[in-house]
């Protein structure tokens, strides 16, 4: 087997802080394909954006220690000096932010800034690098793109904002593009739009794509692995319907049954997971979901590897130590997949 | 209600909105401001809700949604129309009139970092409406105890400041800010949107108890179906500033009749691969047009597939279906010869509506 186009291991991640270390990417390993659609889920403090930052150099600084490796194409990415990453990152990784308003500078015309990063990383004059721009704009769905890119920011909707953004971050045809939320900020029907660009853009290149997203909705629609962060640490990772299908970590069970429905009644109650993720500063020995976990027991106060623990698929990965088969009834609430609630003391 | 006389608006209701329009001016010019053009923010919605009853209103971003909902407070004048609650006339009622009013009528804002003064510890922020209420200084603090309690907070948290507490925890502090006044009727303004996943289904059983608990009614606003489906009994689905569908809950998502509601569903993902694949969607192009110069006729005419040269002119009215079901459509889906052949043209339709009723596509 070749080397995928990405690979994590053991990402760690630790910034100092005034009130002590914060933990927040606590030994992520993940890998991507070439073509793969990889989702990184989890709440707000889980991780996952920072993943995608390091990955970029973007968390380098001062008060930050980073460990493990991320080796993209076999080249580490994590040791390499700043001038080297500089030619990596916006060619071979391109990132889409969250907030396509204040990722993009106000003060420079649209088209410059696609320019300027065509143009530090290719060869080409400033007329060639205008054409490519516009080519680049219509290929993600901007009408009139070259009046377009005469145009600031502030002219653009959200939606073509993120249009810019996507146009920005194809314009090195990149291995990889971290998409870090990049439809939160959206409307539904523009998101569905902003997705089909991505579907496409991963048919036609054969990009890697790593998707961070807290939507369940949106990873069902889209992607062809699941990775679930909690509180820095992935809980479970495996394909797509091994994940919706058959989830082996309680967390994943409380995401999947806390989402409203479009395609479902309202039921009674939502299985809400109770209380709040730990602090980052100081979270729980052992498995740190345990304080949350109605099933929790004496083991969880080690920490769990993330291993195969399903006899049937050995690439879907989980850190619990409740046995698969008592799992697979505990899971159930109502007949559906959720948490029960946790007895209260 | 009698003077309004229209049929959906029963004695019932609690809130009833009848053509409200709101337009703001955009202003131009050196010397003196001239208004050159208006946006057509909200442009003639008629609503009701009754007691006990969760309206919601969905539409997409710039679709007047958070604009009628401060209309409805008076954060915001309304240019015209009338507002009732209880049969009484809000729409110009001065201040003094309206305390009795907001004291029953309280709001819920989406974002609960910015609508909670952080210089001011729960406690000040619970006193001060329960002293509004007129409610003796020696029962606040108990009363407070009692409000964070049932919002699922603990007493010691009164001595906390606001931004010692995790965005779900503020939006129950909001909440419980709101049932300080001991209101009838709660607006909630994208309650949830700003919440994680896990919160999010915390707060929605929240609200979903104290309306069972205090015969509560909402007025809920938000822009993601999913919610709104779990927490509505009626959903008006709004689109530049009108009402394009208002249907029972369960129906607007089995037999959506207005093109524009069925590209919203269609727009959102279901949260299990299996049903996604085998799903067709169609995916609609373009984005919403200006409403400061709205198109004439339908106004989702210019995105709709279904679109015919009627729908560019006329404006189509606001048809009753069976079930209270209503569309605004020429050309409905998901109804039958004979649900067209019954319908008739609901009085709340906006007074610029054409009198033409639906015919089926060609």
């Amino acid at each position: 087997m070749s080397e995928p186009l990405l690979q994590i291991e053991d990402l760690a991640v630790r910034f100092r802080t005034d009130e002590g270390a914060v933990r927040a990417v606590d030994g992520v390993s993940l890998s991507v394909e070439r073509g793969e659609v990889v989702a990184v889920v989890g709440e707000s403090g889980s991780g996952k954006s920072v993943t995608g930052m390091t990955l970029m150099g973007l968390t380098r600084g001062p008060n930050a220690e980073i460990s493990g490796s991320a080796r993209l194409d076999g080249r580490e990415l994590l040791t390499m000096s700043n001038r080297e990453l500089r030619a990596v990152r916006g060619n071979d990784i391109a990132m889409v932010f969250q907030d396509p308003m204040s990722s993009l500078n106000p003060v420079y015309r649209v088209g410059d800034q696609i320019v300027e990063q065509i143009r530090t990383h290719q060869q080409l004059s400033r007329q060639q690098a205008m054409a490519r721009a516009v080519e680049l704009m219509e290929r993600v769905g901007v009408p009139r793109a070259a009046e377009r890119l005469r145009s600031y920011p502030h002219e653009f909707s959200g939606g073509m904002r993120q249009r810019v953004m996507i146009a920005m971050a194809l314009s090195c045809s990149p291995k990889l593009l971290i998409a870090d939320e990049p439809t939160t900020a959206l409307d539904v029907t523009i998101q569905a739009q902003i997705l089909e660009e991505l579907r496409q853009l991963r048919s036609e290149t054969n990009a890697g794509i790593i998707l961070v997203t807290h939507d369940l909705a949106v990873v069902a629609d889209i992607a062809d692995r699941v990775v679930v962060m909690y509180s820095g640490r992935v809980v479970e990772q495996g394909t797509l319907d091994e994940l919706f299908y058959d989830p082996q970590h309680p967390y994943t069970w409380g995401l999947l049954g806390s989402i409203t429905r479009v395609d479902s009644d309202r039921s009674a109650r939502l299985p809400a997971i109770d209380g709040m993720p730990p602090s980052l500063l100081a979270p729980p020995p052992g498995c740190h979901f345990q304080p949350r976990c109605p099933h929790a027991f004496e083991r969880c106060g080690e920490v769990p590897e993330l291993s195969p623990r399903t006899p049937d698929s050995p690439g879907h990965l989980d850190r619990c130590w409740l046995e698969v088969e008592r799992k697979r009834t505990l899971r159930l609430v109502d007949g559906q997949i959720g948490l029960a609630a946790p007895v209260r003391a | 209600m009698s003077e309004s006389g229209l049929p959906e608006q029963g004695p019932g209701a609690l809130l009833a909105v009848d053509h409200l329009r709101v337009l703001f001016p955009v202003k131009a010019g050196l010397i003196i401001d001239r208004t050159v053009s208006r946006v057509h923010a909200v442009d003639d919605v008629s609503l009701s809700i009754g007691t006990g009853e969760t309206l919601g209103v969905v539409g997409e971003s710039g679709c007047g949604k958070t604009t009628l909902i401060r209309a409805l407070v008076r954060l915001i004048k309304a240019t015209s129309g009338q507002i009732h609650f209880r049969d009484l006339d809000i729409t110009a009622a001065s201040r003094r009139q309206l305390l009795p009013v907001r004291r029953e009528m309280q709001m819920v804002f989406q974002d609960p970092q910015a609508s909670l003064n952080p210089r001011k510890r729960i406690r000040q922020i619970l006193a001060t409406p329960l002293a509004l209420r007129g409610l003796p200084r020696a029962e606040i603090e108990a009363e407070s105890r009692r409000l964070l309690d049932r919002v699922g907070l603990r007493p010691e948290h009164l001595g906390r400041f606001p931004h010692e507490f995790s965005g779900g925890q503020r939006q129950r502090i909001g909440i419980a800010r709101a049932l300080a006044m001991q209101p009838k009727l709660i607006l909630l303004d994208e309650p949830v949107s700003a919440l994680d996943v896990s919160i999010q289904a915390q707060v929605i059983n929240l609200l979903d108890d104290l309306k069972e608990d205090l015969g509560l009614s909402y007025l809920f606003v938000a822009h993601d179906l999913s919610v709104v489906r779990h927490v509505s009994d009626r959903i008006a689905v709004m689109y530049l500033g009108k009402v394009m569908e208002l249907s029972p809950a369960a129906e607007l998502y089995t037999k959506p009749m207005h093109p524009y509601t069925q590209a919203l569903l269609d727009a959102i993902p279901i949260p299990d691969p299996a049903e996604n694949r085998k799903r067709v969607r169609t995916v609609v192009t373009g984005e919403v047009p200006s409403p400061i110069d709205p198109p004439d006729g339908c106004r989702f005419a210019s995105r709709c597939r279904h679109a015919s040269d009627i729908c560019r002119t006329v404006e189509p009215p606001l048809t009753r279906y069976a079930n209270g079901h209503l569309a605004a459509c020429h050309h409905p889906q998901n109804v039958s010869a004979a649900e067209l052949a019954a319908a008739v043209r609901s009085p709340l339709s906006p007074t610029s509506a054409g009198e033409q009723l639906p015919t089926l596509a060609a």
